[in-house]
């Protein structure tokens, strides 16, 4: 075999750092290092730079600067938005509304929550991922404090309906928390106008460092504090600021939101015909998420008959990095809830596979993909004793 | 993740297929626990004279296939039977604990195997001496 390329399929799980973010990143590890609460001038250069990174990511979501506040990523936010929403306004009431397809920063808190005493509904989703917002606005109750809705899945790319939903949570008065860390840079944002007094974010999503996110409060927000200390973020979230990792986030953002339609176009070209190439290749193969509503460069297929660590280990062995819902690499034996959510079958989710494109692939990465993966699928069904039943007897049964 | 002899029998495993006309057949798992283990016998003489196996399952299981059917090969009933899943795992250079539960299923594979045989010659099953069952090992599948 000759040298191998990495084909790096995997960008709903993090990104590589741009070289322009990474660039000015660098002279606040080494030249202007000082901590922006102390006194001298070149503490003065940091606060300056927090500032102006505040200005670029309250851009990219239509806020107002001093309504950002810098956390270590997307699961510190989302503790923070429903931990601190949660605990400011128990004496409002003890209901929180959720989805059954959160991401686990979400859908843990909220179990910690129930055994604070708090409530908590998860609203069922559809075959494509897609909550109904006549069912939002049923689930609401005179205790309800908190609608928490991410605005696209991290599995299955489905986008939701997030300005509907933002608008039934505002007609309620009740607030609204979105997990928005697989939106920034994909979808434009715009949280004035789509009635979001919570947003959550996390760079290495979209092409700044990792450790480093934010949450967007609106003001007026009753939130308590998760992390107490200084008097860091105005007194809301204490911790000596991870000044890099907070410039090269407003880097980051700013090039993200710059040209959103441009870059999906780029990314959703590559990603349709992979979706077209892998469906008229691979049969017993079906598409999970919404055919439209989804990410730019998701996509997340199952295949009958065959489980998703297998498929993974022989892909790598082809040096393509992809993701699987199934049960065997979870660490937890349960396939993924989102699939399960979206009523998958078990047996099926366990054959699930995520390939998620972006800035790191070509249009040759894909076809690369349309070459390897038929033929992966192949080798397992050839010793799946599943396969050779399906002939005659059905195998696992589909729908 | 895995030792490089769990990846060498992942990516080469060893007795892929059926045998045709097998004189025991053993069918383990379930496909919602996400995985499934089919083991072929060819029995003369009361030694294994060939094992063959068709799985879907992750990299554990189908190297524990590959494993459990090489270990079995050229032994006696009695001999086969003694090999444990421990066995199968020792020889694969170890197993991640939450992935153990597959070389479980390839022990049960093969003793599911020699019983079908057994029971087509019309002699009694051999009783499972340590029945480790799915459901008794916490870490597998409820289903």
């Amino acid at each position: 075999m000759g040298e191998q390329r990495t084909i790096y399929m995997d960008h709903s799980a993090t990104t590589f750092v741009k070289p322009e973010v990474l660039e000015v990143m660098i002279p606040w590890f080494t030249k202007h290092f000082g901590n922006p609460s102390s006194i001298y001038s070149i503490a003065h250069e940091s606060k300056k730079a927090i500032d102006a990174a505040r200005v670029q990511t309250a851009k990219g979501l239509g806020a107002d600067p001093d309504e950002i506040y810098y956390t270590s990523g997307g699961s510190e936010s989302d503790n923070w938005a429903i931990k601190g929403v949660a605990l400011a306004n128990r004496k409002r009431g003890n209901h929180i509304i959720t989805t059954q397809i959160e991401h686990h920063a979400v859908l843990h808190t909220c179990q910690f929550l129930e055994k604070e005493g708090f409530e908590i509904t998860y609203l069922p989703v559809d075959r494509y991922g897609l909550v109904n917002p006549a069912d939002l606005e049923k689930a609401i109750t005179d205790k309800t404090i908190l609608i928490s809705i991410m605005y696209a899945n991290n599995e299955i790319g489905t986008i939701e309906p997030i300005t509907e939903l933002g608008a039934i949570a505002r007609k309620h008065k009740v607030y609204f928390h979105t997990d928005a860390v697989q939106a920034i840079g994909n979808i434009p944002i715009d949280v004035k106008s789509q009635n979001i007094d919570l947003l959550s974010l996390s760079a290495h999503k979209f092409y700044g460092p990792k450790g480093v996110g934010a949450l967007y409060i609106r003001k007026g927000v009753r939130i308590e504090n998760l992390i107490h200390g200084g008097g860091q973020e105005r007194r809301r979230r204490a911790g000596t600021e991870n000044i890099a990792g907070i410039v090269g986030l407003g880097q980051a953002i700013e090039m993200a939101t710059m040209d959103i339609p441009g870059h999906n176009a780029k990314i959703q070209l590559m990603r349709d015909r992979l979706i077209k190439g892998v469906l008229e290749k691979i049969p017993n193969a079906r598409l999970n998420g919404h055919p439209e509503k989804r990410l730019p460069g998701n996509f997340n297929v199952s295949f009958e008959f065959i489980e998703g660590e297998s498929m993974l280990l022989w892909l790598d062995d082809e040096g393509i990095c992809a993701s699987t819902g199934s049960a065997c690499t979870s660490g937890s034996l349960e396939p993924s809830h989102v699939l399960l959510a979206t009523g998958l079958p078990v047996e099926i989710s366990h054959g699930s596979l995520r390939l998620s494109l972006g800035d790191a692939n070509t249009i040759e990465d894909v076809d690369f993909v349309l070459d390897v993966l038929p033929k992966v699928v192949k080798k397992l069904r050839d010793m799946s004793p599943l396969y050779q039943k399906s002939g005659k007897e059905g195998g696992c049964n589909v729908q | 993740m895995y030792s490089d002899k769990v990846m060498d029998h992942f990516k080469n495993p060893r007795n892929v297929g059926e045998i045709e006309n097998a004189d025991g057949i053993g069918e383990v798992g379930n496909p919602v626990c996400g995985d499934i283990m089919k083991i072929f016998l060819k029995i003369d003489n009361n030694v294994i004279t060939d094992a063959k196996f068709k799985t879907f399952g992750c990299g554990a299981a189908i190297a524990s296939s590959s494993m459990a059917t090489e270990l079995v090969k050229g032994k006696t009933l009695e001999e086969a039977w003694e090999v444990s899943n421990k066995a199968v795992a020792e020889a694969l250079e170890g197993l991640p604990p939450i992935k153990m539960h597959c070389s479980v299923l390839a022990e049960e594979g093969i003793h599911k195997a020699i019983n079908d045989y057994r029971v087509k010659k019309g002699l009694e099953p051999w009783i499972e001496k340590n029945p480790h069952s799915h459901e008794q090992d916490d870490m597998t599948c409820q289903h």
